[in-house]
Formats: C-alpha cells, structure tokens, sequence
C-alpha cells in the first residue's frame, strides 16, 4: 500500500475502490499494478508521476475508457470491470467528471452549451440542468454576460473553470483532474485549485487529482506515488 | 444537442464545408438536370405531332419517312401520285387528310406546300392546333403563312413579299424570282418544327413550277405570275400525306390497306410508334450524359469525405472532450452522418432552385433555338428517388469517416494532448 494516510473503514459504500489492479497493452512489455485503493467520498487524492509513468493509463483506467486486465475497480458501489463498454461510458457519464489539462472546450460551442454537454450525456433533464449550469458558473466567476459567448473567446483561466463547472454539473461521485493547471501561472493556479476543491466539497465530490507538481500536494488529504507503484516499468 | 453539435461544427469548419457544398450543389443540379431535360426532351420530341394517326409516303423506311414529314430533315426519295392521294382520302375510314408538299426553301427554311385542312386539323403536344399570332390563313396562290421563328429571325412582317428558292439549301442559285408570295399570316409559337416552316398552297407550289422541268428553268418558256394563274394548278403529287382517321381501332387495317396498295408503292407509319424507335437510337446519348453526370456526383460525394476525413484530425480533441464527458463512439459516429445529412440535404435543396433559376432563364431560348420545351417543375416521382438515392450513397460514404471517428474514439480514450 502506498497510500499515505490510513485507510478507515466505514459501512458505507466507497467513493472508489479498487484490489490488485492491474493493466498492461502486451504482457511482456510496460504494466501497471495497483495493490489497493479505497477512497470515501469527499475524499481528495493527489496522484504524483513523472510523464511515461502511467498516469495517463490510471485515469483512462479509472474513468472506465480502458478495462483492467484482472483485478476490480468499483465505482460508488458499481463494478467497473464487470461492465460492458456502453455501461462504462453511462457510468462515466454520470459519476465521473473529467478535467484536462488544456483544451477542455469545444470551441465552436457556447460557455453554457459547453457546460450542458455533460448533463446531456448523463441525460439530465434540460431546462433544470440549465439553471444550475448558470449558477455553478456564476459561483466559479463566469458571470450570465460571458456565458453565451463562445468558448474559444475565453481566457485559459476560465476556460478551466468552465471544465470544472462542466464536470460538476451531473453531480459526479468523481472528479478526475489531469495536470488542470500546467497552463497557468501561479496565481491563476492558485486561485484554480481553491475554486475548484471548493465546489467538489460543495457538491460532495470526491477529487483525484494528477499532476507532478509537488508544490500542489498541500492542497490535499492522501497521495499516491506512480512511480512506486508502476512494476517492471519499462521506459517509454 | 446532438443537433446543434452537428450545425455549430458545421459552422465552425465553414470554408471546407462551403466548397463541399459547392460542388454537390453542382453536381446534383448536374444529375437532375440532365434527367429532366431527358424526361422533357422526349416528351418535347415525342409531342412533334399529335393527333395524326397516319403519315403516308412513298416506300421507304419509316424513320426517313418520319424525318421529312414531320422533322424537315433530309429529302423524299419518291412522290405520291396525286391519283393515289385523291383514292386515299375517299377511303371510307379516313376523317380527314394533310397534304404535305417538301422541295423548295426561303433562306434555309424549308418551304412547305399544304392545303388549309393544315390549319384545322394539324395537331402539337397535348392535342393543341396551331393558332395564328397574326393575320390570317392563305387564300390566294401566292401568299404564305410564316412559322414563327422564320417571321421573327428574319424579321417579317404582314405585308412583305419573299421570294421561294428551288432546293433545300441554305444558299440557292435558282430563285423562283418572278413569282414572288406575300406574307398574310404568322403562326404563334409551337416548339415544333412548325415554327421553321413557311406554308403555302399546292397550287403555288405548282405555279412557281410550271415552267420548270427537271429542276431548272426551262428555257424559252416563261410563265408570268398572271399567267400561272390562268393555267391548271391541280397537283400532279404530293411529297407526303397526315391522315386522321375516323376510329382509332381502324388504324392497322387501314395501314396494312396502304402498305399492300397496288396501283403505286406506299408506306403509311404510325408516328406515336415511329417517334418511340427514333428516341430509341437517341437514348444512347442521353444514357451517356446521365452516366457521366453520375459519376460526377460520385466524385463529389468522395470529395466530401475526403475533406470530413481529414478534418478528423483536427477534430481529435473535440472527439476527446465529447468522450471523456461521456458520449458513447455511437454517439461520434451518429454525429458524422448527420454532419453529412446536413449538408447533403442542403445541397439538394441549393442544387433544386439552381435548376429551377437556369430552367427559368434557359426556358425560352431553348425552345426558340432548339424547339424544346421544356417544362419548369423539376419535382416529380424520378426526382424524388434520385433524391432518395443521393442520400442514400451519402450516408454510405459517410460510414467511412464515420467508423474513423468511433475507432478512433475506441483506441485514444482521453489521451488526446496537444
């Protein structure tokens, strides 16, 4: 076990769990193994890795585009490598929200689409999704006026902020953040990272978050070092 | 959503999306157009004459009879008595009969010797008889009533005196130059050969020839206008005869009767029938032109999937972002083909009112210079399964850049990075 804080058990039904993990493209090459993770909701978890060591297979992973080779993974109770490839994109339509590190919006749409994109595939019902859309924007400093521009006219600041808002909005257990702040400065990084741990606790969301910047580690509870945990780590 | 996904990202890539749509417009205009001028150019063709049930001749085959009673193209090769024509109309099932008497031509129009049951009983298109645009039917020898488009190109009037040339050419040598006629009468526009016909009698046919043996003036005998007059102007023959019949059930009888007349060698067609076997050798052509015009609505459709093929790239991350906030590959692969709907169903629509607006402009001069009519709605049940059919291809084209979107929505998952 490489998580840092101890585990405590609670009858309740985890966030996210996960025993003896393990994914691999070919068996002879580069596989990654995860003995164990259990994490309760509103549980944040900052996940450390240097490029190449398996972060990317972790989220892909975790957020049910990929199926592990054995092991099981649930999510909120659901076994994930137990379901079939439309039922996983269902699940991560509904439980899972997804922050990239750039480029989170479709340019061509809307603040406001871009952020109903999300309730749409959960199927959501529109016109209440609409209303919550526009508040959850307007928590995170996107006021009505900038909501109907396009996406592309936003700086990269709120253009995060919209993808948070987006990942939010269908009410995910999870929220899965790949380096959101790589293209920021510090201040902007800073000011991210308060916004967006605040509306995950608000809404109860549990939050891993992946980056390799140590410097961010203060803002969370546990960590999970990749680089300890990939086995017979080929470099790639 | 899935809408306004396909629309906005149609917008967003509007100059590819433009030309794409350019050259299907083009190309589906293209197809319809060549199908409907073919529908209506046979309709048009076949329409030449109407209501003739018959059309006598000397023996010949019935295509080169067809083309020079009906079309002025080429020559008889024999007359038929005017014994034969007289036994003919007197024959109890026949209604009524057209003389028709070829030969002679005003500056490359052809000239056409007939009697006034031409004017009562010829018939064009759906049944309809030609009517008179100015002035009035020829009563004296030497008048004519002009075809329209002779009147209007070479810009006569009522009134004006022409002078007849012996042949067909456009340039002539022999010019029946004593004998000239006046213009009394200008026939309304019909789209059919008509309107490049200048009518006269027989008897002025036969007056302007008295003095003529064996296509040349003969020499020392001159017959003045006032004198032809005074002669006997009875036909010796005619080129050709349109005969209407009193029942329609007659019509083999009688053309069986004809083709078996002892006295002189006949051949009566039907014109219905003969029409029919001329198109026959011209849809050849016309098959020609659709394939053709097929192929390049092919070569437009793998125009667009080429250019919705190499917008995947650049549309990988927005695949990526649709995925990760959880559409299924099915949902990428329903969005291409209604990208393609889109403007497929689009160009259609742009390519029906092109048709429609050159229809409009092109209407006129076609039937003026090359006697087609050809009708303005474009919209009947062939359009509607060539439309059916466009679409179809389509959507089966676009299953290619279609399945690359899903595959490819498969293999990367969320790891699309610049």
């Amino acid at each position: 076990m490489t998580v840092e804080q101890p585990v405590t058990d609670k009858p309740k039904i985890p966030a996210i769990e996960l025993k003896q993990l393990r994914f691999f493209y070919q068996p002879d090459s580069w596989q990654l193994y995860l003995p164990g993770l259990r994490l309760d909701a509103g549980e944040h978890l900052f996940v450390r890795g240097a490029s190449g060591s398996g972060k990317t297979t972790l989220l892909n992973l975790l957020s049910g585009i990929a199926r592990p080779v054995s092991g099981e993974l649930y999510i909120n109770g659901q076994p994930l490598h137990q379901l079939s490839s439309s039922k996983r994109d269902t699940l991560r339509a509904q439980h899972i929200g997804v922050v990239f590190q750039q480029l989170n919006l479709i340019p061509y749409l809307s603040v406001l689409d871009n952020t109903l994109l999300s309730a749409h595939f959960a199927g959501k019902h529109q016109a209440e999704s609409r209303a919550r859309a526009r508040e959850l924007l307007s928590r995170l400093g996107l006021p009505a006026t900038l909501q109907q521009s396009r996406a592309s006219a936003l700086s990269v600041g709120q253009q995060q902020r919209v993808a948070i808002a987006r990942a939010l909005l269908p009410k995910p257990t999870l929220l899965i953040a790949d380096e959101p702040t790589s293209a920021l400065d510090t201040d902007n990084r800073d000011a991210f990272m308060r916004v967006m741990l605040a509306e995950a606790d608000a809404n109860g969301c549990t939050v891993i978050f992946v980056s390799h910047d140590q410097s961010l580690l203060q803002y969370f509870h546990r960590q999970l070092d990749m680089q300890k945990l990939a086995q017979g780590v080929q470099p790639c | 959503m899935l809408m306004k996904l396909a629309r906005l990202s149609l917008w967003n890539r509007r100059g590819t999306v433009l030309m794409t749509w350019l050259s299907l417009t083009i190309s589906i205009a293209l197809l319809l157009g060549i199908d409907h001028l073919r529908t209506e150019a046979k309709n048009s063709f076949t329409s030449t004459v109407s209501g003739t049930d018959l059309i006598v001749g000397a023996r010949s085959g019935q295509l080169n009879l067809l083309l020079y009673s009906v079309f002025r193209i080429g020559n008889a090769t024999a007359n038929i008595s005017w014994d034969s024509y007289q036994r003919l109309t007197k024959h109890p099932q026949v209604s009524w009969s057209i003389p028709v008497s070829l030969g002679d031509s005003h500056r490359g129009y052809r000239v056409m010797g007939t009697s006034t049951a031409y004017f009562e009983h010829y018939r064009y298109a759906n049944a309809q008889p030609l009517t008179l645009a100015q002035g009035q039917q020829f009563n004296g020898v030497f008048e004519t009533v002009l075809g329209a488009e002779v009147a209007a190109k070479l810009g006569y009037q009522l009134g004006e005196q022409i002078v007849l040339s012996h042949g067909v050419g456009a340039v002539s040598f022999s010019q029946h130059k004593d004998k000239p006629f006046t213009v009394v009468g200008i026939l309304a526009p019909t789209g059919t050969p008509v309107d490049q016909t200048v009518h006269v009698s027989l008897e002025a046919i036969e007056a302007i020839h008295l003095d003529w043996q064996q296509g040349a003036p003969m020499p020392g005998r001159q017959l003045s206008a006032g004198q032809a007059l005074a002669q006997d102007l009875t036909p010796k023959s005619i080129t050709a005869a349109m005969v209407g019949l009193k029942s329609r059930m007659a019509t083999f009888t009688v053309q069986r009767q004809i083709n078996e007349f002892k006295a002189e060698p006949l051949t009566a067609i039907l014109p219905g029938v003969a029409l029919a076997e001329l198109w026959q050798m011209l849809s050849m052509v016309e098959n020609l032109l659709l394939l053709i015009s097929l192929l390049v609505l092919l070569a437009a459709l793998v125009g667009m999937v080429t250019t919705l093929l190499a917008s995947m790239k650049e549309r990988q991350r927005e695949m990526a972002i649709l995925r990760a906030t959880g559409a299924h590959p099915w949902y990428l692969f329903v969005l291409i083909q209604l990208e393609v709907l889109l403007i497929t169903l689009l160009s259609m629509l742009t390519a029906a009112l092109l048709l429609s607006g050159s229809l409009l402009l092109l209407q006129d001069s076609l039937a003026a210079n090359y006697g087609l009519f050809i009708g303005l709605n474009i919209i009947k049940l062939t359009t509607l399964y060539w439309a059916a059919g466009i679409l179809l291809l389509a959507m089966l084209l676009a299953v290619i850049p279609a399945v690359s979107a899903y595959r490819k929505a498969l293999a990367d998952g969320l790891t699309v990075r610049l």
